[in-house]
């Protein structure tokens, strides 16, 4: 075999081993984090850098909309910091929305890695922590001032040793201050485990630099996404979908132009930013198309600078696309997460039967900021708490199969035990199972959203920040399908609540949630009886449902 | 009269049914056919031919230990008990909606695995327990009367309960049991508060439920079998396997039958540790290849890695998250449907698929001429030249090679318009490629590369496959130990008497009592040891003590081993030295000023392993013997070649036999491919080294799997 064959399959060994090397940064994260948004719900990322700020490797965590992102915000530090400002030993730090990941509630953290004594590259990571101050994480703040605290682009140790006035200032800035700073350590030290990592990775092929299994690296990820570009057929496409929005609906527009060797992704006509936290910085809406584009045409090409370059995104200034300090960008996810529908559904036109129907879109969030009664009659155990809970409607039934029930897309976070959460405060979640009749009627079905119903021990009261979309617009069907269930959210006597902001629970009172169903792909009178004689005897439709959008009569 | 020097392992496959005897230091094995619908039938086959065979009777016998696949088996192919799960109010659809994500972020068409129990079996209470062990709604024991009634119209045999926060308070699971025991004596109950005492709905009530699952057709076997054994004079107590590769008792066993989940591929573990040591290899791949699965563990230093949880039943291309999670202490290991009965098809892409389905032993493959029509791996071997139709199994089993040809004709070879040696290579192609994937996938995820390993090939079919595949990982060594067809029963009788007793007390250090520590870690001590000694009366016990500490507010624990000296005399300064060393080795670095919390706590008695001499390993020398020459297809060209016959039992200390070559022995053949040598070494293990740099390498290494 020819020595350029050897060192390709070398090099093929060393990729997959810098794809190893972030993913066992990322679990590290994963071991050591305090918050239950990333012990338990995967809400992070990691990834390995060359010298020049090129991400080479990222895990593949729950998190589509940190890909860009991170892929861009190691130049930021590059830049801010200074390359001869860097020593072996230095952390750096930020929670910038526009520098990092589109929210103060992600903090990023990156370390230089040095071999030898010098240099080679970066490691970043990002954890999205329970707290960052201001008005608590929610939709109401009306500029990021009032958000939280920022940490600009600093230095979080230097040559090993921790900037102690900066973790004074995080502690008297945020709620839940042990988590957020035990967080912070947990960042750092995810880090220095890809650090370590990657040092023996370099002794053991003999290497000094990175660079020659970076340009390996970026070249054929460069070559692998262009050639999948190309077999498409050049056309422009367009789709638009309408959401829920804070007080108004929002339209999401899309234009898509498939070029030889990129695609263009323009999402002009969108509407302008909103006044409340709902405002998407770019980064973050760059993350959401990519990952949308690729899912339907190059899924098992590894992110990297390189694999993401073809894809060229763009929103107006101004838009709730490309939102500019200071908006008020808290919330992005709930808007970002409807990008991939909005972009697959334009992608429908050039490759049908690969995209799915609607589906809940955006994750079905919430944080609880629960305290002693008011009134003086709260027992003298009672104590405040933050509690942030990930929870999934259904997806949009696929070309061939029935939607994923209770299950994110496009977001890959999982969600937290409820055993875990009511040890993190006094909440007691009493409900949290699937929403019969929920997932859009089709040949294919949507998937089924889910109920959940959320208290507090006695003596609590709390506040509900809610963070859902799809209660005045829910999923819609492809090839006639019909539409997923919308979303609820009532008090437990039926008062009607709102799907953003943050709200009152009086006392004793508990949440109730129906969250959103999946849209159906085809004509429900095409559906296999066999199958929905298994959805009515498990319950997940009724049989008058059966009846009215089948047509299914039980045989006797 | 029983004799303590006599000893037997007993291992049941997916296909065969391994048995070796020790008797005064030497080894005799026997690998028959497993018996579905009875296994214990082959075990007393397999006794009765291996005592014959070393002139013992069979009530010299002083203990038997035994594994089983069959309850991994059950909960892969979904064969298990009609089973129901009873679940508090509000939280039906734990075992369903997961973790409410996906395993594979960018596949569009994912599809998730169906929860073991279906939604219509799934019963609730109108019942809750806090976090704080507080009873925030109290049980009905009418409520649970009336659902007693409902699931007696339901025909279950078996029920899982699993209730919210039992793990802190099992109160209401055992008010549920105790009236299910009267109202439903039939029926087997189990409950997730003694099955898997620990925090997490989700992995807590999926594995009371495989547990359920498995129970009464595992009990109702180890029933019967103590019953055999008797009925041919055996009296020796048996012992089982399970999954954290130790040893228990069977009246443990049959309680919690999901702990043996695994017990086989754990014996396998411990016979590849046991080689390991004996050749001091620090970096291990042991591949365990049989009739029904294919189990591939990473051993660093001899020690098989454990773990809490593990997942079963993968379903998608051996993704972490497609499976089943199980929490029970476990060695870390991959389990693929892949062995000598997977069954071969043609999917609808016009894909060649191998497993997870398989053709048992009953009726086998193609080739056994029992009824079986489809295509397995085993016919894809004979046809391609690595079985001897006329002695495979020493002689036992006759194969027919054209009823091999018919069924790969039928159904690989007109789908896809090939000849019957290219339908073959392709089925072994795809099942080599498969095992492959699943060992680079395990290797990523404990983060090695595996590059400098060296495989250890044990179970039937792995000597067959075991070369290729290190062609496919770039694995340059191979050992195949003797009796390799058997190597998870000889594991068995390698393992320890072991428990592991285990506790959650929930103490901080700004709260540590030394005393309560003491008291706590003495009585799980005291608990451990009566455990061993219960199996062993006069055994020396070994202790080793660990604490599970986190610091307050994290939700994962770092194991912090304690010396016994730490045990008796604790304070709260060396608890946290000792974690924060562990902790820095782990993460790098410390967190200041953060209280540190100790979760549970875990003391593990067992019994002395004897070390294994060392073997100083031998590579060149003078040729063996040729009995014959084979034609043998080689995958790495995609032709036949003429490769040297040559019997294991002729090949002498020192001498090499160079691929293309097949050693031929009772149980198995093992594939030297060309480029490799083997050479025999002094305690009869076959050292299989790479002498020819590396051939064409074949595309699908060049590439990430679409």
């Amino acid at each position: 075999m020819s020595t350029e064959a050897l060192s390709a399959v070398s090099n093929q060994v060393m990729w997959n081993r810098l794809i190893s090397v972030v993913e066992e940064q990322a679990q590290t994260l994963v071991r050591t984090a305090f918050s239950t948004s990333v012990r338990e719900a995967g809400d992070l990322s990691a990834g390995v850098y060359d010298l020049d700020g090129n991400m080479l490797a990222q895990a593949v965590t729950g998190t589509p909309g940190h890909v860009n992102a991170m892929a861009e915000s190691v130049k930021h530090f590059m830049r801010e910091i200074g390359t001869d400002n860097m020593f072996e030993g230095d952390v750096y730090i930020t929670n910038d929305p526009w520098m990092g990941t589109g929210h103060l509630h992600d903090i990023t953290v990156v370390s230089p890695s040095f071999f030898k004594g010098k240099m080679v590259g970066y490691f970043a990571c990002t954890a999205h922590v329970v707290d960052i101050g201001g008005r608590g994480f929610g939709a109401d703040a009306n500029s990021v001032y009032e958000e939280g605290l920022c940490i600009p682009i600093m230095k979080f140790a230097e040559r090993g040793a921790v900037d102690m006035g900066l973790v004074k200032i995080v502690r008297n800035n945020v709620r839940e201050a042990d988590q957020v700073v035990g967080d912070i350590y947990a960042l750092a030290a995810c880090n220095e485990i890809g650090d370590r990592r990657l040092v023996e990775m370099l002794e053991e092929f003999g290497l000094e630099t990175l660079e020659p299994i970076a340009e390996f690296i970026l070249e054929n990820s460069y070559r692998a996404t262009v050639e999948r570009i190309a077999a498409l057929p050049r056309k422009s496409v367009t789709n638009e979908m309408t959401i829920d929005g804070y007080s108004d609906p929002i339209r999401l527009c899309v234009r898509l132009d498939i070029e030889e060797d990129h695609i263009r992704a323009d999402f002009s006509g969108t509407s302008g930013i909103d006044k409340k936290a709902i405002n998407v910085p770019h980064v973050y809406t760059m993350a959401y198309a990519c990952y949308a584009l690729k899912c339907a045409i190059a899924p098992e090409i590894p992110n990297n600078a390189a694999s993401l370059s073809p894809f060229k995104i763009s929103a107006p200034e101004g838009s709730i696309l490309n939102a500019e300090h200071p908006a008020p960008v808290a919330l992005r996810h709930v808007i970002g997460h409807m990008i991939p529908d909005t972009v697959l559904g334009a992608l429908h036109d050039i490759l049908p039967g690969t995209v799915p129907a609607e589906g809940a879109g955006s994750l079905c969030n919430f944080q609880l900021s629960i305290r002693p009664q008011s009134g003086g009659n709260a027992p003298p155990d009672a104590r405040r708490a933050e509690v942030l809970m990930f929870n999934c409607g259904g997806s949009g039934a696929r070309p061939s199969l029935d939607g994923m029930n209770a299950t994110a897309f496009p977001s890959g976070v999982m969600t937290m035990p409820i055993e875990a959460t009511e040890h993190t405060g006094p909440v007691i979640i009493w409900r949290k199972e699937l929403r019969p009749d929920s997932g859009g009627a089709g040949k294919f079905r949507g998937g089924l959203g889910q109920y959940m119903e959320i208290g507090t021990t006695e003596g609590h009261e709390f506040d509900f920040s809610a963070m859902f979309d799809r209660v005045r617009h829910p999923a819609r069907g492809r090839e006639g399908g019909l539409e997923g269930g919308a979303t609820r959210f009532e008090l437990d006597d039926g008062t009607v609540m709102r799907g953003k902001g943050k709200q009152a629970i009086p006392p004793g009172r508990k949440a109730f949630l129906a969250l959103p169903g999946g849209a159906g792909y085809g004509d429900p009178k095409e559906r296999d009886p066999a199958l929905i004689a298994r959805d009515v005897a498990g319950g997940y439709i009724s049989a008058e449902a059966a009846m009215r959008d089948y047509g299914y009569k039980p045989k006797a | 009269m029983s004799d303590p020097k006599v000893r037997l392992g007993v291992d049941i496959g997916g296909t065969f049914t391994d048995v070796v005897l020790e008797h005064h230091g030497a080894l005799t094995t026997v690998k028959v056919l497993t018996t579905y619908d009875a296994p214990e039938r082959a075990i007393l086959d397999g006794i009765s031919q291996v005592c014959n065979q070393a002139g013992v009777d069979a009530s010299e016998i002083s203990s038997i230990i035994h594994g089983t696949t069959l309850a991994t088996n059950a909960l892969i192919e979904r064969n298990g008990a009609k089973t129901a799960l009873i679940t508090t109010k509000g939280f039906r659809d734990v075992i369903e909606m997961r973790t409410e994500s996906r395993f594979e972020q960018y596949d569009l068409n994912l599809k998730l695995p169906d929860a073991l129990i279906d939604r219509e079996h799934r019963y609730v209470l109108d019942e809750r327990m806090g976090a704080n062990v507080q009873v925030l709604k109290a049980l009905d024991p009418a409520e649970v009367e009336a659902l007693a009634e409902e699931i007696k119209t339901g025909g279950y045999e078996s029920l899982a309960i699993g209730l919210i926060h039992s793990y802190l308070n099992p109160a209401h699971e055992i008010m549920v049991r105790d009236i299910f025991a009267k109202a439903l004596p039939d029926v087997t109950l189990s409950l997730s508060s003694e099955v898997s005492p620990q925090m997490r709905e989700y992995e807590r009530f999926n594995t009371v439920c495989a547990n359920a699952y498995v129970k009464p057709r595992m009990r109702a076997y180890l029933t019967r079998l103590t019953e055999k054994l008797a009925g041919i004079g055996t009296t020796a107590p048996v012992f089982l396997m399970h999954s954290g590769g130790g040893i228990i008792s069977l009246e443990s066993a049959s309680e919690f039958p999901v702990r043996l989940v695994e017990s086989g591929p754990a014996g396998g573990a411990i016979f590849a540790a046991h080689v390991a040591a004996k050749y001091g290899l620090g970096k291990v791949l042991s591949f365990d290849m049989g009739g029904t699965t294919a189990k591939i563990c990473l051993i660093k230093e001899q020690n098989p890695k454990t773990a809490r949880v593990f997942e079963v039943a993968r379903t998608y291309r051996f993704k972490k998250g497609s499976g089943m999670p199980i929490s029970i202490p476990v060695i870390e290991m991959v389990e693929i449907g892949a062995g000598g009965g997977s069954l071969a098809s043609v999917d609808a892409m016009r894909q060649i698929r191998v497993g997870p389905e398989s053709a048992g032993s009953e009726p086998g493959p193609a080739c056994y001429g029992r009824g079986g029509e489809r295509p397995a791996v085993t016919d894809a071997d004979l046809v391609l030249g690595r079985l001897d139709p006329d002695n495979f199994a020493g002689g036992s089993i006759k194969l027919f090679t054209e009823a091999s040809e018919r069924a790969l004709e039928t159904h690989v070879g007109q789908t896809l318009q090939l000849d019957t040696t290219t339908a073959a290579f392709g089925v072994s192609e795809v099942v080599d490629e498969n095992m492959a994937n699943a060992a680079r996938v395990h290797a990523v995820e404990s983060g090695e590369d595996l590059s400098g390993y060296v495989m250890i090939a044990f179970g039937g079919a792995a000597p067959l496959h075991a070369g290729r595949l290190c062609e496919k990982l770039g694995i340059q060594q191979m050992l195949v130990p003797p009796g390799a067809g058997v190597g998870s029963a000889i594991g068995f009788l390698k393992a320890p008497f072991s428990f592991e007793a285990t506790r959650s007390v929930y103490t901080r250090l700004t709260e540590f009592s030394p005393p309560q520590v003491k008291e706590v870690l003495a009585e799980l001590k005291a608990e451990a040891g009566d455990f061993v000694r219960s199996c062993e009366p006069d055994a020396t016990v070994q202790f080793e003590f660990r604490a599970y500490m986190r610091y307050v507010g994290q939700g994962w624990e770092i194991p912090v081993d304690l010396t016994q000296d730490e045990a008796d005399a604790p304070t709260a300064e060396r608890y946290q030295a000792q974690f924060e060393a562990a902790y820095a080795n782990l993460f790098g670095r410390i967190v200041d000023g953060l209280d540190i919390e100790i979760t549970s706590w875990a003391v593990k008695g067992s019994t002395e392993v004897p070390q294994p001499e060392m073997i100083t390993t031998v590579t060149a020398g003078t040729a063996a013997e040729t009995s014959g020459v084979r034609h043998l297809f080689d995958p790495a060209s995609g032709r036949f070649v003429d490769a040297q016959t040559v019997e294991r039992d002729a090949v002498e200390a020192g001498q090499t036999v160079d691929g293309p070559a097949l050693i031929t022995e009772r149980e198995t053949s093992i594939i030297v491919p060309a480029g490799f040598q083997a050479s025999m070494q002094s305690d009869g293990c076959l050292l299989v080294t790479q002498t020819s740099p590396a051939r064409a390498v074949e595309p699908s290494q060049m590439e990430r799997s679409a």
